[in-house]
């Protein structure tokens, strides 16, 4: 390999840059992207409409230190691969050749067919171009709608809110993030949009997008939604937060076989010889298994996941081909004030062969689950909301199937609250708390 | 969006805040007799009084003329006694005393009037814009402070780092024109240590005060995280009793003022004749003062660090810390946290220390043996007068808080404290202390780099699953708090468990596992 060309400077695609150029200082590496010059972290990206932090903080490595690691960063959108001559062509029409090609092209944020999606004002959130839009769109309104009751439509919400915008939120079940969490959780989510001023409705879906007048050259500015039961909602903004889609519509006529996304195999092989696709854009033909023994998402959009395929692939294309093996599944979000953290498996819905233990704050903004299996009692999950739970611990005990008492009563090892934090251990477990004298708790662990 | 009671507040401040300053110009100055009888000492008073006669009887309507007039009379007067080498009669600079003593007219006769109303105004009106911000939820809300020109290095940030910069200025090497307050401050100073004011019992006064109002500000900021809220009120504690009061009320009782949780090389002076000759005259009071301000530095850092790390004095105890906690906690992200910055702090933090480690042997030297050069060069008084004003004044004072809002709250704690560059040391090499990484949990989102006041680049250890051991850490805890996946703990354990060597791949991913 004398060229290494990666197409997309998210987590994935840098992540195999820098671990590639770890274990081989000659191969040239390039590293192509139309979002940005240099390497963000997009989880931020709330964050600096919010005024916590600018652009330049969400950088996690200085502007020299791609010179310094020879990363060659080419700005430039990328509109047709061609396999057979092995080379890219970029929009401004050079060419450029590849020996290896790695796709890291991320997502796109989904969308349905909605009436009036064109309107000006309706927004997604997945990079920078969206930032700025959002920045434009927001100024000087006060009312909005967020489409989706998930990740994306939480940060969006926190955003606006922060800015003191009125919100309505539309979600189609009847609870929050009903996909992914139980209906404790997702009420004790809703409980807290609410309390955050976001007028959260649940079972109402989006039917149509109302726009203003179009003007000569532009669509119409948003003035309200409908909704599936006929209510019109008034609002300035609309975001919408329903999901991402790999972004591989630029890959049609490459003759790289795709499903929704690229296909590979668990070596991030794709149909055609020296080419692979990591990270969000990418879809398993045969889903991955974990090490504890659940499969995969085909398509798994997690930061955390883009990060493992490229440590992953960087191997592989450094000489030593490595299947990618994932461990124990962990996720995890901020909903406003409430961390979440989740390990293992954790299913929306419970299924027949487990038992749950759930024990929430009497405040009701602190919980945390444990699921176990009913045949040997081993741990299966763990979530925890407003309570920092310590990954080691929590990936030990899935992978060696410790049983539910065991993980219950040593359940102090996976604290990772800060000192002097309210202990909750002593609730979980029922049992007395032991006074430790001030002596011992200031001078031992 | 402000509320009512925080507009309120805010206009009161400002009110409250330009009276305190317009104070200063306030006074007019008559130079008598009885001015120069109450200040100067017996043998010059003839001498002074011919050279100032053209003063006396006039009445000026600032401290500017007045200090000029009186500056040139006495220049002249020196000149002469140069001339004629008597040295031995050179006129010490009585400036501040004699402008004080000189103050005359409608302010010296009503100044509680405007110290009462001044500081009400003030420290009402900063309460009154503060304690509505318990309205919002709690959590952390760092919202729009990249969009404010207070706290993005814009116009209000450098319009309040010129006066900062400028009020330290005046307070080390002019205060002859900070007069007024100081006669503001007199009773206030006779009740709690007997004696007048002198612009240090002001500064002490106000940098408590600050700290005290600005506490009550993290109170209710961090209110979700009680070991935010348990270090606030550590440092609210340590200031009010340790560097405030107890040191007024020890000159009350005629002993040795010491603040006796500040400690040598921070407190530079410590070993200084004149401090340690004081401290053998009180007896056994002082003699204890000695022994424990000695054993401080000598034992207390090294077991204490060894145990909690420096957060135990840094963040908790120290009066400078207690200062950049406080009032410096809307800047703490203004810190620059480049690789180039580090390096810089690190050859002069340490440069520093070395600094204050010679220029206090060079004192005892002198001390114990009497001759001020050593080497036949190195001068004793000299080498201690330049760490005085370029460390103790310069540093600390004008760069170290006046830059606050240009450069973060901790410059002279990272770049320049001595204190700190020991008890860094002791934490880097020997210490239980480390802020824990969790697994493969970070988000590279920046946040913690962004609030280290300290400027350390957290994600850059937290990205890759290694755990921060830093010697310039001083365990504030944001970088935890402002988290939002949890990454981040600070935490005591045996030194072996410090995580400095992270693996190639983190935790999560099991597609290969490298031999060690």
């Amino acid at each position: 390999m004398k060229h290494l060309v990666i197409i997309g400077n998210g987590i994935a695609g840098i992540t195999t840059a820098r671990h590639v150029r770890q274990q081989d200082s000659r191969v040239r590496i390039t590293v192509i992207s139309a979002e940005s010059e240099h390497f963000y972290s997009r989880t931020a990206l709330m964050y600096i409409y919010m005024g916590h932090m600018t652009y330049a903080h969400t950088k996690p490595y200085e502007d020299g230190f791609w010179t310094k690691n020879r990363i060659g960063l080419l700005r430039g959108y990328v509109e047709q691969v061609d396999t057979l001559a092995k080379r890219v062509r970029l929009s401004d029409g050079q060419w450029l050749d590849y020996d290896v090609l790695v796709l890291a092209t991320g997502s796109v944020s989904t969308t349905f067919d909605w009436p009036g999606l064109t309107a000006s004002g309706v927004q997604g959130l997945y990079g920078l171009p969206d930032l700025e839009r959002i920045e434009q769109f927001t100024k000087n309104i006060d009312r909005a709608v967020v489409v989706g009751g998930g990740l994306i439509g939480v940060e969006l919400a926190e955003m606006l809110r922060s800015r003191h915008i009125d919100v309505t939120m539309l979600v189609r079940d009847t609870h929050y993030w009903s996909s992914t969490l139980p209906r404790e959780e997702g009420k004790l989510i809703g409980r807290h949009l609410l309390r955050h001023g976001v007028d959260i409705r649940l079972q109402t879906e989006l039917k149509e997008i109302l726009a203003g007048p179009r003007s000569a050259d532009a669509s119409g500015r948003v003035r309200a939604v409908v909704t599936k039961a006929g209510e019109e909602i008034a609002c300035q903004f609309v975001g919408l937060g329903v999901g991402v889609t790999p972004n591989v519509t630029f890959l049609k006529t490459s003759g790289i076989e795709l499903g929704k996304g690229v296909l590979v195999n668990k070596y991030f092989e794709t149909n055609v010889a020296d080419v692979y696709a990591i990270g969000d854009c990418n879809e398993f033909r045969d889903p991955v298994m974990g090490t504890d023994g659940t499969l995969r998402k085909p398509i798994e959009q997690i930061w955390y996941t883009g990060r493992m395929h490229g440590e992953t692939l960087a191997r592989t294309l450094c000489g030593t081909r490595t299947a990618y093996q994932p461990g124990v599944f962990f996720n995890s979000a901020k909903f406003f004030d409430i961390e979440y953290q989740t390990y293992g498996t954790m299913n929306a819905e419970f299924i027949d062969d487990e038992q749950t233990f759930y024990w929430e704050h009497p405040a009701g903004e602190q919980c945390l689950r444990i699921n176990y299996r009913k045949t040997d009692q081993s741990v299966v999950g763990i979530h925890a909301f407003g309570l920092r739970l310590r990954h080691a611990v929590c990936e030990h005990w899935i992978q060696q199937r410790t049983p539910f008492e065991n993980v219950l009563s040593q359940f102090d090892q996976a604290d990772f609250n800060p000192e002097f934090s309210e202990s909750y251990i002593n609730q979980l477990t029922g049992h007395v708390p032991t006074r430790k004298g001030w002596f011992k708790r200031l001078f031992s662990t | 969006m402000l509320t009512i009671w925080q507009r309120i507040g805010l206009t009161a401040f400002l009110i409250g805040f330009a009276l305190f300053i317009a104070t200063l110009s306030l006074s007019r100055y008559t130079l008598t007799d009885k001015v120069l009888s109450e200040t100067v000492s017996k043998e010059q008073l003839d001498a002074i009084r011919s050279a100032t006669a053209s003063m006396h009887g006039k009445t000026y309507t600032s401290s500017f003329g007045f200090v000029a007039d009186y500056r040139t009379a006495i220049a002249r007067l020196n000149e002469a006694y140069k001339q004629r080498n008597e040295t031995n009669l050179l006129i010490p600079d009585y400036a501040f005393l004699v402008t004080k003593s000189a103050s005359t007219g409608f302010f010296p006769e009503n100044s509680q009037l405007f110290f009462w109303l001044s500081l009400l105004l003030s420290v009402g009106g900063g309460l009154l814009y503060i304690l509505p911000t318990q309205r919002e939820l709690p959590g952390i809300k760092n919202n729009g402070i990249y969009h404010s020109p207070a706290t993005n290095r814009g116009w209000i940030g450098i319009v309040i780092g010129t006066f900062l910069i400028g009020f330290y200025i005046v307070l080390y090497f002019f205060p002859e024109y900070l007069t007024n307050w100081v006669l503001m401050f007199d009773p206030l100073s006779r009740l709690l240590n007997g004696g007048p004011a002198s612009q240090w019992f002001v500064y002490g006064t106000l940098y408590t005060l600050v700290i005290l109002v600005m506490g009550v500000r993290m109170l209710i900021k961090y209110r979700h995280s009680r070991y935010q809220q348990l270090r606030t009120l550590s440092v609210m504690f340590f200031q009010t009793a340790f560097a405030f009061l107890i040191p007024e009320l020890l000159a009350l009782f005629h002993q040795p003022a010491q603040d006796l949780k500040n400690m040598w090389p921070l407190d530079y002076s410590f070993y200084f004749d004149y401090r340690i000759d004081e401290k053998i005259k009180a007896g056994t009071l002082g003699m204890f003062m000695l022994v424990w301000g000695t054993a401080l530095w000598l034992l207390g850092v090294p077991i204490l660090t060894y145990f909690f790390g420096k957060r135990w004095y840094c963040s908790w105890v120290c009066g400078c810390g207690g200062l950049a906690e406080t009032l410096g906690d809307p800047y703490r992200q203004l810190s620059d946290k480049r690789l180039g910055a580090w390096k810089l702090e690190r050859i002069v933090v340490h440069s520093v220390l070395v600094f204050a480690v010679v220029m206090t042997a060079l004192v005892m030297y002198t001390y114990l043996s009497g001759q001020t050069l050593l080497f036949g060069f190195l001068d004793s008084n000299g080498v201690r007068s330049v760490y005085g004003s370029a460390i103790g004044a310069v540093f600390a004072g004008v760069v170290g808080t006046g830059f606050y809002p240009i450069l973060g709250s901790r410059v002279w704690c990272r770049f320049g404290c001595p204190l700190a560059a020991y008890l860094g040391l002791v934490q880097r090499f020997k210490s239980r202390f480390r802020i824990t990484t969790n697994g493969g949990q970070c988000i590279s989102c920046g946040n913690c780099s962004t609030y280290c006041e300290m400027g350390i680049d957290v994600r850059w250890y937290a990205q890759r699953g290694q755990d921060i051991v830093r010697s310039s850490c001083v365990g504030c805890g944001i970088c935890s708090a402002v988290c939002p996946r949890g990454v981040l703990n600070l935490e005591n354990d045996s030194i072996t468990t410090r995580q400095t060597n992270p693996g190639p791949i983190l935790l999560g991913n099991n597609s290969f596992r490298i031999q060690q």
